[in-house]
């Protein structure tokens, strides 16, 4: 679920589809009765009221909670469209192909796609990016934080309110080298704002031992993950925090429910270090079921690269994603170069 | 309300999970837990619990004196539940001890010339540096599990049949 950021694609972004760029984008003035603004990319529209987000499109439209699709587009947001589909529900979406992205609705959808209804446009990333961050800014209150777990935050519902950019504006936390090493990202304390979580009250804070000889101080190093995971203050937003070469070690904090189904297009790994999940898994293109998948601590599995998974935690958990962010993993998985799953036994 | 209660796992104590499949085979999941595959492994066996192209991690039951190993490239080890502790020697001459070009860990015969870099004790959830360019070995006075991220290497042990989930 984390991306590195270094990606893009070197070469021309892959176009399956020979779809041709959209360009048009619009944000329209607030409305008078709900106060927010409507926005437009491409054919597609956008408009939030009360309780929903309502998206249009040439002979079609559809509607989800604003929770859901806030929580959703928070993370499309936060991770640069992600590695290949985010699905904010079983119709709407977006597919990374890395500078450029496909926008979708019913594209991931067996009855959409039996009936010949899926819609699909093309953009480039920076620029649909730029309106997805003035829709996020513009439909989330004050008080409300789309990346906290409900129980942890207000509620989205109502008329325009305020705003919360802090937590929209939030910068993903990726480690150089590792954690704690001097001149990375640096360890989270209650003096830099960051508590322990009320779940995880009782995980050791711990420090390692650490005894240096005299100038090698800076390169023996080592630091409490777990104490770390524990004051983390969103869920479902990796963080890098060891890197080799492009083997990126992405724990992150999972409360509720992941906010999207999210279909990789390679495969991704999941090493439950605490608690439970409970992931979903679907046909990546269809949407049809395939298994459930009870994760508890110690437990490891991949997603293949041909599903997509949502996962469900009722105890605030850790969780360690494990990506290999290499750009030329989608094209191999493409050609048929490379498995959906990584090992055959 | 009363308070939560954080469940980690052990190796003398821990609860697999499972694949429940719809229309699907649980093999695709390799489905697998770190201690159950530490509790049957050999003292510092390297297994590979999961890999993905070249990069691989690896579980290792710690349990008294490891060799020595090095390697071309970081790799950071995490310990999952007892105490182990890690000891670096920096290398006069890392590539005289390995291929500057090879990816994963090589376990060296004996310890080449270097420095005493330190020690790190680690318990449950810390992680540490394996720098580039050192030579590290491992002590546990009693069997504990340790996550390593590597490359799949000379070292690396595949025995996915042995405890990933089939049915």
């Amino acid at each position: 679920m984390a991306m590195n950021e270094d990606t893009g694609a070197a070469s021309k972004p892959a176009n399956p589809r020979g779809l041709p760029l959209q360009a048009s984008f619009a944000v329209e003035p607030a409305d008078n009765r709900t106060g927010y603004r409507t926005f437009k990319a491409g054919s597609f529209g956008f408009r939030r009221d009360g309780y929903f987000a309502h998206i249009s499109w040439p002979n079609g439209r559809h509607q989800l909670a604003v929770d859901v699709f806030l929580r959703a587009l928070m993370r499309d947001v936060a991770w640069g469209f992600f590695y290949g589909t985010v699905n904010f529900d079983t119709v709407f979406g977006t597919t990374n192909y890395y500078g450029e992205v496909e926008m979708f609705a019913g594209a991931t959808n067996e009855s959409f796609i039996k009936a010949g209804t899926a819609f699909i446009e093309r953009f480039k990333a920076d620029e649909l990016m730029r309106i997805f961050k003035e829709m996020i800014g513009d439909w989330t209150n004050a008080g409300y934080d789309p990346f906290a777990a409900p129980m942890e935050t207000g509620a989205p519902w109502g008329s325009k309110s305020g705003d919360n950019d802090p937590a929209v504006s939030r910068k993903r936390v990726t480690a150089k080298r590792m954690v704690g090493l001097p001149g990375d990202t640096p360890l989270r304390s209650d003096a830099s704002g960051y508590p322990v979580n009320r779940m995880f009250a009782d995980v050791p804070q711990d420090e390692p031992e650490v005894y240096a000889e005299p100038g090698f101080e800076h390169e023996v190093s080592a630091f409490n993950l777990f104490a770390y995971l524990s004051r983390s203050d969103v869920t479902w937003n990796p963080s890098v925090c060891s890197v080799v070469k492009e083997s990126l070690f992405c724990p992150t904090s999972e409360e509720f429910i992941l906010p999207v189904e999210h279909g990789n297009d390679r495969p991704e790994w999941f090493v439950q270090l605490s608690d439970e999940i409970i992931w979903t898994t679907k046909d990546r293109d269809t949407g049809a079921f395939r298994a459930q998948v009870v994760c508890k601590a110690g437990d490891v599995c991949v997603m293949p690269a041909d599903v997509r998974h949502q996962g469900f935690s009722d105890k605030r958990s850790m969780l360690l994603v494990w990506e290999n962010g290499s750009p030329k993993i989608p094209e191999l998985i493409r050609s048929g170069k490379a498995p959906n799953v990584p090992v055959k036994f | 309300m009363s308070g939560y209660s954080t469940q980690f796992g052990s190796i003398d104590a821990y609860e697999r999970g499972t694949v429940s499949v719809i229309a699907d085979d649980p093999k695709n999941y390799l489905f697998s837990n770190m201690f159950d595959v530490a509790a049957r492994s050999a003292p510092y066996e390297r297994v590979a619990v999961a890999k993905n192209f070249e990069y691989v991690i690896e579980v290792a039951r710690a349990e008294g004196v490891s060799g020595w190993f090095t390697c071309a490239h970081d790799e950071f080890v995490t310990c999952l539940d007892y105490p182990c502790e890690v000891h670096l020697v920096k290398l006069d001459d890392p590539d005289a001890a390995v291929d500057p070009e090879s990816e994963g860990a090589h376990a060296l015969a004996a310890l080449p010339p270097g420095k005493k870099m330190g020690r790190i004790v680690l318990r449950r959830g810390h992680m540490a540096i394996l720098p580039v360019g050192a030579a590290y070995r491992f002590e546990a006075a009693a069997p504990a599990t340790l996550m390593i991220q590597t490359i799949d290497g000379p070292v690396t042990s595949h025995q996915w049949a042995a405890f990933c989930q089939s049915k």
